[in-house]
């Protein structure tokens, strides 16, 4: 690996050796002829990747990013616009096109520098093969929470500045004045001695000349103009009228529409397929066996989907056909008792079975979470058209860069014969950074001149996901006189990413965390949050455990524990205080707590429940979150809404269970979502904490399962130590 | 097949496809109306509600026999014929309602049906009418903020 400089971030185009494309925020022009062909138009100068200046003085941004809800095309522009002093009304953004050259080279760069770690999911892809890192960085992938603290704060700003500083120093030259005596508003230069103005393009052309500076200065908080507020995304006004195009909306002449149906026992291969009957229904042209999958190509989709149903189709044995969901929590239970005290080491500090020994007293409790499906609202979907040698997809992709590359393997294409077209996504979740869905429809459309749009059922796209995992953790205590831990011995199976999600904030000086692994034909996928899904349940309910068993409120037993992080004390102290945490609350109502850090955010939130109904009702959710500084303080909490809805409705009903080897729910009728009537009131506080930017996608949900279930034990005396928690009266009879 | 003839956002439209054939499809295939979505065929999402004289109903599991004599709106015919926003439009754009936007045309819909019949809904009002429909980015606080912005204007 080459040696990176900060000049090579921003000046080089490519690490030498052949080995690693780690790319550039900005690059002149002419040393990129190829995005010059792709990005510009005629009298147009590239500044560099990320930012486009026309000659009217319009200034473009390209966002390599994919926009699933989060309000990244927003969010990453006003970034890049404040920081080149742009005029924000004549600010637009275009959504990067699948090509090496926008491939996320600052989330690569932290990747391969090593000083912030890349969500281990992407790592997995790496290690998959999906993304080949012998060829390239080919990283253009949305999840992990990485758009603003790492595309953002590493690309996008230091573009803008890198532009504005270009652009000044056209200007000093142009003028014949010093560069410091130059301001820079709405897109102008300014003199203020000479009284001279002009508009930024006047200079693109000189600017385009120059070697962009190795370090553009950034702007600190105080001196932000549109970093900091709540503008309002762009993506919005096409959302209300029916105008935004999603992947299932792409049309395109003679197209044709296919239904797929996927082994029930996942990872089955097909062994007969008797089409007799359906390849005579009405508007049915063709009955595809694809051996993972079999397909059926129709006029119209509802008419494949009708003719698909009617297919009888035997699928091989797996060994996993009499899998039952009792099985799959007594394999992972095995696991740990044969990993016993030597499961893979997590963390291990100090020495557990000494203080553990030595405690006061030892305190036990176990904890289990069941599969869960992603349930996007858009069912998956992908358009192909595969032709002359060529390949266009139309998909919404959370990594357009690897499904292309991924495409291009399948086919025996070049790269450059495949085109990605990245439409807006119906959800994300992480179910949409993985290239399987896509792969499926160029698989059909190859046999056929003409495009095809392959769509899921609702069935498939629940009973075909990539799973978070069904998990199991164990926790083992000592407490002494007071009841404060002395030891902390976790035991938990199916360790995934990120890496530190299995760690705890909290001092205690004595850490044994360890794991085991069971592989299971119900395949793993990053689920919103990933690992801090699971393990903010099960940290969060132990110590709450633990402050009951030293007889002290969970919110002043954390405090004891925190004492070393003023920032988790902030965060923590503020959603109480937002809650009242302390009062009275009436009989049949609880209030319980949870703090987690995850994606780089701190996150505290109190949730008040009423459990006078059949199942419990979560009232309110007081939040406080710190995400170092929110670049778009409502897209942030609204943000943060979505994540504490979306964990709400995992803990509160998602279940995915699996009967002989195959996945039981099929739809929301036996999948049951969180619908408005049960929609708590919701209050986020952002605080600036001015830490190193966090995340904002994934950090909203690790924190609201265990503050329910710690509500639950305060309205009932009931703890919850397993999900789904709308059933946690079940376990009591 | 036979013919079918109603009227989508005031134009008429005759169609001759499969009577049992769902609306949602024919609005989408056929009239290339995607702004009503598919996201669970079963009714249980929401996502492809649409309005059949008046009343919203989910276009999946509504056939187009149904349709026949009947006039339909869908997301493209709520605003006004000069282009203004609904006033129901126009309040997801003040609380910034969508993420992803998926079910957004369906929450709509059900909205302005609301609305319509109910111009000053409680709480209790937009959980019966609202419940219907799924939003998996969970804007249901943002929802209920813009039904009652709607509501004043």
């Amino acid at each position: 690996m080459g040696k990176w400089t900060r000049r090579g971030f921003i000046a080089a185009g490519v690490v030498s050796g052949g080995v690693l494309m780690v790319g550039v925020g900005i690059r002149e022009g002419h040393r990129a002829p190829k995005l010059a062909d792709m990005m510009t138009e005629d009298g147009e100068t590239l500044v560099n990747v990320w930012v486009k200046l026309a000659p009217d003085n319009t200034i473009t941004a390209i966002v390599p990013h994919s926009e699933m809800g989060q309000g990244v095309f927003t969010s990453m522009t006003q970034m890049l616009a404040d920081e080149m002093d742009a005029d924000w009304q004549t600010v637009t953004f275009e959504q990067a096109p699948a090509h090496e050259a926008y491939a996320n080279y600052p989330l690569g760069r932290e990747f391969l520098m090593g000083d912030t770690k890349v969500p281990g999911f992407v790592q997995d892809s790496l290690n998959g093969g999906f993304l080949r890192i012998a060829q390239s960085m080919g990283l253009q992938i949305t999840g992990g929470s990485t758009a603003v603290r790492f595309t953002g704060m590493g690309g996008m700003r230091i573009a803008g500045a890198a532009a504005r500083e270009m652009i000044v120093k056209a200007a000093a030259k142009s003028w014949d004045v010093p560069a410091r005596e130059l301001r820079t508003e709405n897109s102008y230069v300014h003199h203020i001695a000479s009284g001279r103005s002009e508009p930024y393009a006047s200079f693109a052309e000189q600017a385009g000349k120059y070697s962009p500076p190795t370090q553009p200065t950034l702007k600190t908080p105080d001196q932000y103009t549109l970093i900091g507020k709540s503008l309002p995304r762009f993506d919005i006004p096409a959302k209300t009228d029916g105008t935004a195009e999603f992947g299932i909306d792409v049309d395109l002449p003679g197209m044709k529409y296919a239904a797929v149906m996927g082994p029930p026992v996942l990872g089955a291969e097909t062994v007969a397929m008797d089409a007799t009957y359906a390849q005579d229904m009405p508007g049915v042209i063709k009955v595809l066996d694809k051996g993972s999958f079999v397909a059926v190509v129709a006029d119209g989709y509802w008419q494949a989907e009708n003719a698909i149903r009617q297919l009888d189709v035997t699928w091989s044995e797996t060994g996993a056909e009499s899998l039952s969901q009792t099985d799959v929590f007594a394999q992972l239970r095995a696991a740990m008792a044969d990993a016993g005290d030597k499961g893979k080491e997590d963390v291990a500090v100090g020495n557990v079975h000494k203080a553990t020994d030595s405690a006061a007293r030892v305190y036990e409790a176990e904890y289990s979470v069941p599969f869960l499906a992603h349930a996007a609202m858009e069912p998956l979907n992908a358009t192909a058209w595969v032709r002359d040698g060529k390949v266009d997809l139309w998909s919404g992709l959370q990594n357009p860069l690897a499904v292309r590359d991924e495409i291009a393997g399948a086919t025996d294409s070049k790269k450059s014969d495949v085109t990605v077209h990245n439409v807006f996504l119906g959800g994300g979740f992480g179910r949409r950074s993985n290239p399987d869905y896509p792969l499926m429809a160029v698989e059909i459309a190859k046999e056929f001149d003409h495009p095809v749009k392959m769509i899921w059922s609702r069935e498939q796209d629940t009973q075909q996901d990539w799973y978070r995992p069904a998990s199991v953790s164990r926790f083992r205590a000592g407490l002494d006189e007071e009841g404060m831990p002395v030891s902390w011995d976790n035991l938990f199976t199916q360790k995934h990413d990120p890496p530190e999600a299995s760690h705890i904030p909290y001092k205690i000086d004595n850490q044994l965390i360890h794991y085991a692994h069971v592989d299971h034909h119900v395949r793993f996928g990053p689920w919103r949050s990933v690992d801090h899904t699971q393990h903010g349940f099960f940290i969060e309910s132990f110590i709450d455990e633990l402050a009951d068993q030293a007889g002290m409120d969970g919110y002043q037993y954390r405090r004891k524990l925190l004492q070393h992080s003023p920032r988790y004390l902030a965060v923590l102290d503020a959603a109480a205080q937002a809650a009242n945490w302390g009062r009275d609350v009436p009989e049949g109502r609880g209030l319980g707590i949870a703090l987690v850090d995850s994606f780089g955010t701190v996150v505290a939130q109190v949730v008040e429940v009423d459990v006078t109904g059949p199942e419990p009702k979560v009232v309110h959710v007081w939040c406080a979150a710190d995400p170092g500084y929110a670049m778009n303080p409502d897209g942030f909490v609204a943000q943060i809404e979505s994540g504490i809805i979306y964990g709400l409705t995992a803990a509160l009903y998602g279940d995915i269970t699996i009967e002989d080897g195959a996945v039981v729910q099929s739809n929301f009728h036996d999948y049951p979502m969180l619908r408005m009537s049960e929609a708590p009131e919701i209050s986020v506080e952002i605080i600036n904490s001015g830490a190193k930017v966090g995340g904002g996608g994934e950090p909203g949900t690790p924190p609201i399962a265990p503050a329910l279930a710690n509500a639950v034990f305060a309205a009932t005396g009931v703890r919850v130590r397993s999900q789904p928690i709308a059933n946690f009266q079940e376990g009591l009879s | 097949m036979a013919e079918t003839r109603f009227t989508v956002n005031g134009d008429e439209q005759i169609v001759d496809m499969d009577p049992t054939t769902p609306l949602l499809w024919v609005l989408r295939e056929q009239l290339k109306l995607t702004g009503t979505k598919f996201g669970c065929g079963i009714a249980q999402c929401g996502a492809c509600t649409i309005h059949l004289d008046g009343t919203p109903v989910r276009s999946c599991s509504t056939p187009l026999a149904a349709a026949d004599g009947a006039e339909l709106t869908t997301i493209e015919g709520v605003a006004s014929g000069d282009g203004t926003h609904h006033a129901v439009q126009a309040a997801w754009i003040e609380h910034q309602v969508p993420q992803c936007g998926y079910c957004q045309s369906g929450q709509i819909m059900s909205a302005v049906a609301l609305l319509r019949d109910n111009p000053s809904p409680t709480d209790a009002d937009i959980d019966a009418a609202m419940s219907g429909n799924i939003c998996r980015c969970g804007a249901y606080g943002r929802i209920r903020a813009a039904i009652k912005t709607a509501a004043r204007a």
